[in-house]
């Protein structure tokens, strides 16, 4: 077994094309992503609706303003005066301070501002409201270093156009899965296929080796090296596009290990029915690929889609784990949100597994 | 022999459309080193994978060391060593790394076993750093026997070991058949060079499917019912054609570069070819007996079983 995983690791490592695969692939998706979306903001038209016109919303106001990333395009005066400076295109964000604003911050210790995006394009408006937020926390903390009762300005986050913000940092998710699923299920198909083309198939089916530890030496490498592929995956999203772990690190990795075993089982499954590598690189091809990305919410969206279509992707297990994904990541949710999604993928992996070692054959042919 | 080391009874497997093998009965004694002799689609790789577990048999029953094939697979798992007709190595793995590889998965290692193999592993030894792919022929040839003997196994098959490898290193791959067998291990070969049948104890001629005969190389030879005259002429083009027209005529085939002539008649005078011959303006005729070869009685076994099946067809 040692000496079989040991073999398994030394083919990977020897093949410049596997290698390439394994790791120059998910480097150069994430950052093609990270260059498509831009993440800078250099200049971004805004417009301010300050009701107060006291001290506390100038400073607030200059300090976005002297930030370099914000151009005044306009000051509105009135609250109906919103929709139409958004509606000419130009303007991506309206800083809105309630009337009183400074007075109440003295007096209540509590006020209230607004951040009004345009969500038609989901990450610059995200990007905006993060920098603008940034700079009101960063004044709220300077002012309450000398002032004894804690203060507080509240910001309220406004979407327009597209309020659940579809289609933010769906990417990495979706990369990941994606990738996942490329690396797992087509590098095991096409490793065992491997064996069956040039016949060493034969001699491994002599030996006295069970099936299961022929399955197992030939997964386990592809779990740490697709493992290895999700964290550099994770870092280049966190590090390259400010993309937000919200959630729990350690239980996206543990749902990123149950997918990857889901993704691996396949694979043996589609090597177990093809004879040579290129149909079982067809195979994952036209099965996981195409569906990955067409049905799994990745690139359309699942309401969008017919009905009959919407009922095929429920067997997608790539719809379920990037819905595990975005809520761990983006909404910082739980166990106790996603054990359904969970629970789905963990059922696909025994399905799939039980299904190859069935299939998996002592004999040839 | 019902105590052999391998035995075949009643042995069949069919593929969709071809039979491959019909009713073999071979039983092969311990030590042995015995040959299976045929052309490409004769069955013998049918008759290995029987034999190695891979493939059931669609009836009768076969033993290897006493294990059923069909029942007792994974007994014989342990015991035997089989070396498939492609060279099945990792070709991207070194020497070194393939041997221990496969001495891993038999949970030994090159170290334990090393003094069954060091025979035939020195000659590789010294490129044990080189990948499998970059070797030649005559050395994937030995590596692979090596990976097949590391595990000691007590029934060593090989199928067509010597296919596309120099005449050098297929007499050097003989020696080491013959070590080998002195150490007590049975070996079964199968090849479709005829020469190489008389370097084994036993062998077992193949055709279609059919096993034609099994004897010792000599004692086919020795049976051998005619004599085989070697037939040259300055027209070796029209030679065949012109002696299948004498009335005597048994058989005619090439062998080499001069033409088998066999006849029936126990009264034949090898003169009567030369006239023949020269009636039909052929010049510079020599006709010279020659000894029956292995490959002379395959030709003989051949065009009886092909008589056979005709004769079958016209019932």
């Amino acid at each position: 077994m040692k000496g079989f995983i040991i073999k398994e690791f030394l083919h990977i490592f020897r093949d410049l094309r596997t290698m390439l695969i394994l790791f120059g692939m998910p480097v150069v998706q994430v950052l093609l992503f990270g260059f498509a979306i831009t993440n800078e903001i250099n200049h971004a038209s805004i417009a301010i609706l300050d009701q107060a016109k006291d001290e506390v919303s100038m400073k607030i106001t200059d300090k976005i303003l002297s930030s370099g990333y914000f151009d005044l395009k306009a000051v509105l005066t009135h609250p109906d005066q919103i929709e139409a400076a958004f509606g000419e295109g130009v303007i991506k964000e309206v800083v809105v301070f309630e009337p009183g604003f400074g007075r109440k911050l003295e007096k209540e210790g509590k006020a209230n501002m607004q951040i009004i995006t345009d969500a038609s394009d989901p990450n610059t408006a995200n990007l905006l409201y993060n920098y603008t937020s940034g700079i009101v926390r960063d004044y709220s903390r300077e002012m309450m270093e000398n002032k004894t009762p804690p203060m507080q300005i509240s910001i309220e986050s406004n979407m327009m156009y597209n309020p659940e913000l579809k289609g933010v940092f769906m990417f990495v998710p979706g990369t990941i899965t994606i990738l996942l699923m490329l690396v797992s299920a087509m590098m095991t198909s096409i490793s065992i296929a491997r064996e069956k083309e040039l016949g060493t198939m034969e001699v491994l089916l002599v030996s006295p080796l069970k099936p299961f530890q022929i399955i197992i030496g030939k997964v386990l490498p592809y779990i740490l090296l697709s493992f290895t592929n999700a964290v550099v995956i994770l870092v280049l999203a966190f590090t390259v596009f400010g993309m937000p772990i919200n959630g729990s690190i350690l239980f996206l990795l543990l749902e990123s290990i149950l997918f990857i075993v889901m993704a691996l089982s396949m694979g043996i499954f589609i090597s177990t029915v093809s004879q040579t590598q290129q149909q079982a690189m067809l195979l994952s091809m036209f099965v996981l690929m195409l569906p990955t990305i067409l049905l799994s919410g990745f690139i359309f969206p699942i309401e969008n889609m017919p009905l009959p279509l919407q009922i095929l992707s429920n067997i997608m297990p790539s719809k379920w784990f990037i819905i595990i994904v975005k809520s761990i990541m983006i909404k910082g949710l739980g166990i106790t949100y996603v054990w359904k999604e969970t629970l789905i993928l963990l059922g696909m992996t025994l399905f799939f597994i039980g299904l190859s070692v069935k299939k998996f054959n002592i004999r040839l042919g | 022999m019902s105590n052999g080391a391998v035995i075949l009874q009643n042995i069949s497997k069919s593929y969709k459309t071809v039979k491959a093998l019909t009713e073999i009965n071979v039983s092969i004694a311990k030590g042995e080193l015995f040959g299976f002799i045929g052309p490409d689609g004769a069955g013998k790789t049918t008759l290995f994978r029987i034999l190695t577990t891979l493939l059931n048999p669609d009836s009768g029953t076969a033993t290897v060391e006493g294990f059923d094939t069909v029942k007792n697979y994974k007994s014989i798992r342990n015991i035997a060593g089989y070396m498939p007709g492609r060279f099945s190595l990792y070709q991207d793995l070194t020497v070194e790394e393939n041997l221990s590889f496969f001495a891993s998965i038999y949970n030994t290692t090159i170290e334990e076993n090393y003094h069954l193999i060091a025979d035939i592993y020195k000659h590789i030894e010294p490129f044990k750093h080189r990948k499998a792919g970059k070797l030649s022929g005559g050395m994937k040839q030995k590596l692979a026997l090596s990976c097949a003997l590391i595990h000691k196994p007590e029934v060593l098959f090989l199928d067509e070991p010597t296919t596309g490898v120099d005449a050098v290193s297929r007499m050097e791959f003989w020696e080491m058949l013959k070590k080998l067998r002195s150490q007590g291990i049975t070996i079964l070969v199968s090849t479709p060079y005829m020469d190489e049948a008389a370097l084994c104890d036993r062998v077992a001629l193949m055709q279609n499917g059919h096993v034609m005969t099994i004897d010792t190389p000599n004692a086919i030879i020795n049976a051998f019912p005619v004599k085989i005259y070697a037939v040259r002429s300055n027209r070796m083009f029209h030679l065949l054609n012109d002696l299948q027209s004498i009335p005597e005529t048994e058989a005619v085939y090439r062998f080499g570069d001069v033409v088998h002539y066999l006849s029936h008649s126990k009264t034949f005078d090898p003169l009567s070819i030369t006239r023949h011959l020269d009636s039909l303006s052929h010049t510079e005729i020599t006709v010279n007996q020659s000894v029956p070869t292995i490959e002379d009685s395959f030709m003989l076994y051949m065009r009886k079983s092909d008589k056979f099946n005709i004769s079958q067809h016209d019932n």
